[in-house]
């Protein structure tokens, strides 16, 4: 089975539904393919028991509305057989979906940094546990710990708040000095510094410690307890769950599949783009995350000036040039002030687990040069998840860059493969005819 | 008011609201999804389908992320041990 698309954007967050709706604007055939069975990606989850943000109701509403737009549910892209057909799989089977252009809305996934009891259950990422928390995973009167870096925490700590969680409290890396630095140019951005005030007043009674990090999780079969340091004293807290990560980092591996160009001189790689979104494919776009992390608005804009690209509307996407400026300020401004301090690359010890998926520690690790010498010796980054979370933990710990140019692009069923391995075979102007 | 979705998790029977994933199910009455090829105890980890450490055997398919699976009436779920 197979369907064409003028459009096809992948993945539903904010910057893919922009683009979905700006390019069913000028009266293009859109497909919008996620692996969620509801649209919104990660900062629009749904929330099964609480009401979504106003932002998220309307994006969410134009898409049902929108008759042109075709919602591809519950389907996960494993495979890039051609330039012009991805391979989505789902649990009724495999599809191909073919189209002109692409708009690459993939996001971004926590970086998650290896210490002592990190593979414990009840360790999970902040971004991790809100997105858990807000698919029905029971957290009420759980004490809960959130830790790592960035404004996530702050969200995610509301968020378990909210669903009855008792958020015993919340340790950011970066200084004192630093995060006032970086409240100090809020005004710049209205609508950003009025949501920290929001979030200020939710989270009030609960200690936010900066110049802080989780040292260690401790437990026997599950978590029991997490040791904090605060750079003077190390201090122990009893709890059910600790929910830590450490920023973003731009999920790129379908990108890297269809071979556009990343900037990899940077220490998480993203898509190169020019000013109307497209990357060193011609009719391959991207948008938001993917193009390095930037937060909401920029995928919004982003995401519209994709999506009227893909559709050859260029006017209304250069009117959106200098709103996507100052929203790429901001995500500037969030790079410099919660940057990593050198404490979190170091928390591992010897014996602590890098790679979770084929159990291989860190001092495993030791003499190898690259990702991939390490990889074959020790099947680090060789696991399920291909080495997302290892990959970004050792770029940070050793400055490894992640050796990801193996399909498929997330494991896949067989009938998924055979149906790629018969998409590259036959001729790509077959579209529609193919069985 | 939503559906209330009964599934079975390592035999034990369990309610969850509609729309909950498999993997709020199985926190409901276990902590360990699956044991690493080193006999750790997992749980899932990144909440968005990236890590895999959420894998559990539903309605006898293998290998499934719990945390990017809806929750069915009927389901059978089982962890590892």
């Amino acid at each position: 089975m197979n369907e064409h698309y003028d459009v096809l954007v992948v993945g539903a967050g904010p910057a893919g539904l922009a683009a979905a709706t700006s390019a069913a604007r000028a009266g293009a055939r859109v497909g919008i393919v996620d692996e969620q069975a509801r649209a919104g990606g990660q900062v629009w989850r749904h929330d099964l028991t609480r009401a979504s943000a106003r932002r998220a109701r309307d994006a969410l509403q134009a898409l049902a509305a929108n008759r042109c737009i075709d919602h591809l549910a519950g389907l996960r892209i494993v495979a890039a057989p051609d330039a012009h057909c991805l391979i989505a799989e789902g649990g009724s089977g495999a599809r191909a979906l073919t189209f002109d252009r692409l708009v690459l809305a993939t996001g971004a996934r926590e970086l998650l940094l290896p210490f002592p009891g990190w593979t414990l259950p009840g360790v999970t990422g902040a971004g991790g546990l809100q997105a858990l928390v807000k698919g029905g995973w029971p957290i009420a009167g759980r004490r809960v710990v959130v830790a790592g870096s960035g404004p996530l925490l702050l969200a995610a700590a509301a968020t378990l708040r909210a669903h009855g969680a008792r958020v015993i409290a919340v340790i950011e890396q970066a200084s004192r000095q630093l995060l006032a630095a970086f409240a100090l140019q809020l005004p710049h951005w209205p609508g950003k510094l009025a949501q920290a005030v929001a979030l200020k007043l939710r989270l009030a009674g609960i200690p936010y410690r900066s110049g802080s990090i989780v040292r260690a999780a401790f437990g026997s079969d599950r978590l029991e307890a997490v040791e904090v340091d605060d750079g003077r004293r190390r201090t122990r807290i009893h709890c059910d769950a600790l929910a830590c990560g450490f920023g973003l980092v731009p999920n790129i591996e379908l990108a890297t599949a269809l071979g556009c160009r990343l900037d990899e001189t940077v220490r998480h790689p993203h898509v190169i783009v020019d000013s109307l979104q497209r990357s060193s494919l011609a009719h391959v776009h991207a948008a938001g995350e993917a193009c390095g992390i930037g937060g909401i608005d920029c995928a919004h804009i982003e995401g519209a000036i994709a999506g009227f690209a893909a559709s050859g509307d260029t006017r209304a996407a250069q009117a959106l040039f200098a709103r996507r400026a100052h929203a790429r300020r901001f995500a500037a401004a969030l790079a410099v002030h919660f940057a990593l301090d050198q404490r979190a690359r170091n928390l591992a010890a010897a014996d602590t687990l890098v790679c979770r998926c084929e159990d291989v520690s860190l001092q495993s690790l030791d003499g190898y040069a690259d990702a991939r010498s390490a990889k074959l010796a020790t099947r680090c980054g060789m696991g399920a998840c291909q080495s997302r979370i290892c990959g970004a933990a050792l770029r940070e710990l050793k400055g490894w860059s992640r050796d990801i140019s193996r399909p498929p692009i997330f494991p896949a069923r067989l009938d998924s493969l055979a149906l790629a391995r018969a998409s590259a075979i036959l001729p790509s102007n077959d579209h529609g005819t193919n069985a | 008011m939503s559906e209330t979705l009964r599934l079975q998790v390592n035999g034990v029977v369990v309610d969850v609201p509609e729309g909950a994933n498999v993997a709020a199910a199985i926190a409901r009455v276990a902590t360990l999804f699956r044991r690493s090829c080193g006999g750790e105890p997992r749980a899932p980890l990144c909440g968005m389908g990236i890590c895999f450490e959420c894998r559990v055997t539903i309605d006898g398919g293998t290998q499934m992320l719990s945390c990017v699976t809806p929750a069915r009436d009927g389901m059978i779920v089982c962890t590892d041990e």
